[in-house]
């Protein structure tokens, strides 16, 4: 287990190296918000820039002008731009990004509404990804240049090069349509139900979110482990005679862990890519559906609300993966 | 060259990847001579027809004949990817090399990157494409400024380890101005990393921008391109699984043949992987 210890621990200087570790922290979050207040700026501009007026799509085409008016006024669109940036940015630092313009409700609330599914199926697909991705690729790795190898490399090549959405109309056509086994679409919640059977509904979206990612897991866990097993240490661990596997598992894979976590952040955009695509697909009510859904009703502050959460979300996990770095290479010091 | 086919040589798949790129450029360049039918020519009284005589493929829910789709298709397909390849490696290129040279810019550039990093690359492409409204042009646009993100950024990583090269320090103590540094001397070490990451930008661009036309948010649905044609087929999934079955097919094996070319050319062009690493 010490082998897990980060040196700050290990060396019994905990005060100083947890300090040190505390200031790194602290210096990363303070950094992050010039970056935050980039973001906001640009999600706001971004969205405004879109065509097409959200109070005639809200009323529909039988609103005279008047109505028209009298509800932008109300919510406040008709105010310069700048000022509707002021208002909604001092909302957002205080938890309120204003209301949904379809829902009525506050953004927060759809949001919060949705994140169940998207949560529940990022989990469930991470879970797939990690079981299948750091096998596979331990194994493509140590049996390196062999048949194996190639087979896989082939195998999970042709996983990346699948679109999405086709593999998952295909395996619903297979799986749900055909044989019945998996439902094709939905996911009536778990919370509100307390029926944990209803994880079956997330089963297909799982798998077809996985392949793509499981593909770079798979070619990411091999190529770090061959980095690795050039290194000095490996030959020496080798050459004190011990077991091929120890080495393997404690000196190349331990070592080449760093890089897989590093890619932790990209996995992440591209899980919240996949499920935008994915979730249409199944019909899902989740956070990449209200997405799409919100971009064609104009719903501004909600798609404002969900970029900036997913900025803040990837901004977080990049951190965390630096933290992580220095637990996983003692020699990465944070001062 | 020579050493991308030796490597070619050793690896028979990847050759097969070349091999079907070079019948799809064929197939987009000769595209009226090639196509049997009229893509858009609508007959409704053979819609939805399976694969078989007259249509080798089929046809779809206007009865158009879905191989001479495909072979149009894999017009747009190529011109979109490409203009996306191009786009963003010109751009990549020229941003990179200015940001990671010239140091008063290294900050705000690396800022204006996390930034635009923090965003995932389909819930960028989707909220240009809104902006933009559909079309080819609006694409290209939309889904190459993810990809001039990812370009820049190796751009950028190279520029700053090159410049700080000895032989940079001499030709700069030399008198070379920094234009000619630039050009001369840095940018032809970048060749290599540029190329291959153009390569995966081409299959992985196909596939945003297929995934871009199947929510309806990609080009109009008039231009026949295979992901227009997947999002038809999903409509008709039940009756007439070859609307989806075939494009599809033809995405694949395009993405797949680039992202087996990439894999010889980065394995070709870094020395790390030319010979067996295992045992070294």
């Amino acid at each position: 287990m010490r082998l897990f210890l980060p040196l700050y621990m290990a060396e019994g200087k905990a005060f100083d190296g947890a300090q040190a570790m505390l200031k790194f922290i602290l210096r990363r979050i303070v950094g992050i918000l010039p970056s935050l207040f980039l973001v906001s700026i640009l999600v706001f501009s971004f969205v405004h820039l879109i065509p097409g007026d959200p109070i005639q799509i809200l009323l529909g085409d039988m609103a005279t002008k008047a109505q028209v008016d009298a509800v932008r006024q109300e919510m406040g669109l008709d105010k310069p731009i700048w000022i509707q940036y002021g208002k909604w940015i001092g909302g957002v630092v205080t938890g309120n990004m204003g209301n949904s313009i379809f829902f009525g409700q506050p953004v927060l609330s759809v949001i919060g509404d949705r994140a169940e599914t998207s949560i529940l199926l990022a989990l469930l697909t991470l879970v797939l990804i990690l079981a299948i991705g750091i096998p596979v690729g331990y194994l493509s790795a140590t049996h390196y240049g062999t048949r194996l190898d190639q087979t896989i490399s082939g195998v999970s090549m042709g996983f990346a090069s699948i679109p999405t959405f086709w593999l998952g109309l295909s395996l619903m056509t297979f799986f749900a349509v055909t044989l019945k086994l998996f439902p094709s679409s939905g996911f009536p919640s778990i919370l509100k139900t307390g029926n944990w059977a209803n994880i079956r509904y997330l089963i297909l979206p799982a798998i077809t979110l996985s392949a793509p990612n499981s593909a770079l897991i798979i070619r990411l866990t091999r190529a770090s482990m061959l980095d690795v097993f050039k290194e000095d240490y490996v030959r020496t661990a080798r050459a004190k005679g011990l077991r091929e596997s120890s080495v393997n598992i404690l000196h190349v894979f331990r070592n080449s862990m760093n890089s897989l976590v590093s890619a932790l952040g990209f996995t992440f955009a591209g899980l919240v890519s996949g499920t935008v695509v994915t979730e249409t697909v199944f019909s899902l009510p989740g956070i990449g559906k209200l997405v799409v859904d919100s971009v064609l009703r104009r719903d501004y502050p909600v798609i404002q609300g969900i970029i900036l959460c997913i900025a803040l979300l990837y901004m977080a996990i990049n951190l965390l993966v630096d933290i992580a770095y220095g637990w996983l290479d003692p020699r990465i010091r944070y001062n | 060259m020579y050493g991308f086919l030796k490597m070619l040589r050793s690896r028979k798949i990847a050759i097969a990847g070349v091999a079907f790129l070079g019948i799809l450029v064929i197939l987009a360049i000769f595209a009226p001579l090639i196509a049997p039918l009229d893509p858009q020519g609508i007959d409704p009284v053979n819609r939805l027809l399976p694969p078989g005589k007259g249509h080798i493929f089929g046809t779809d829910n206007f009865g158009r004949d879905i191989w001479s789709r495909i072979v149009f298709g894999s017009r747009t397909s190529i011109v979109s990817s490409l203009g996306v390849v191009i786009f963003s490696v010109t751009l990549g290129i020229a941003i990179g090399l200015i940001a990671g040279y010239f140091k008063a810019l290294n900050a705000l550039f690396m800022r204006i990157i996390d930034v635009m990093m923090a965003f995932p690359s389909l819930l960028l492409a989707l909220v240009l494409m809104t902006i933009f409204g559909r079309g080819l042009v609006n694409v290209i646009l939309a889904v190459g400024i993810t990809y001039l993100t990812r370009t820049t950024r190796i751009v950028y990583g190279m520029t700053l380890k090159l410049k700080e090269e000895v032989y940079i320090e001499a030709f700069k103590a030399a008198g070379a101005s920094n234009m000619r540094l630039l050009i001369r001397h840095i940018f032809p070490n970048l060749t290599s990393p540029v190329i291959v990451q153009a390569t995966f930008t081409f299959a992985f661009s196909l596939l945003d921008m297929a995934s871009l036309d199947f929510l309806g948010l990609g080009l109009p649905p008039d231009i026949p391109s295979w992901g227009n044609m997947l999002s038809e087929g999903s409509i008709y999934l039940a009756r007439a699984p070859w609307m989806l079955l075939i494009p599809g097919f033809f995405i694949v094996l395009t993405v797949l043949s680039f992202n087996l070319v990439g894999d010889v050319l980065r394995d070709q062009m870094d020395p790390r992987f030319r010979h067996d690493i295992k045992g070294v």
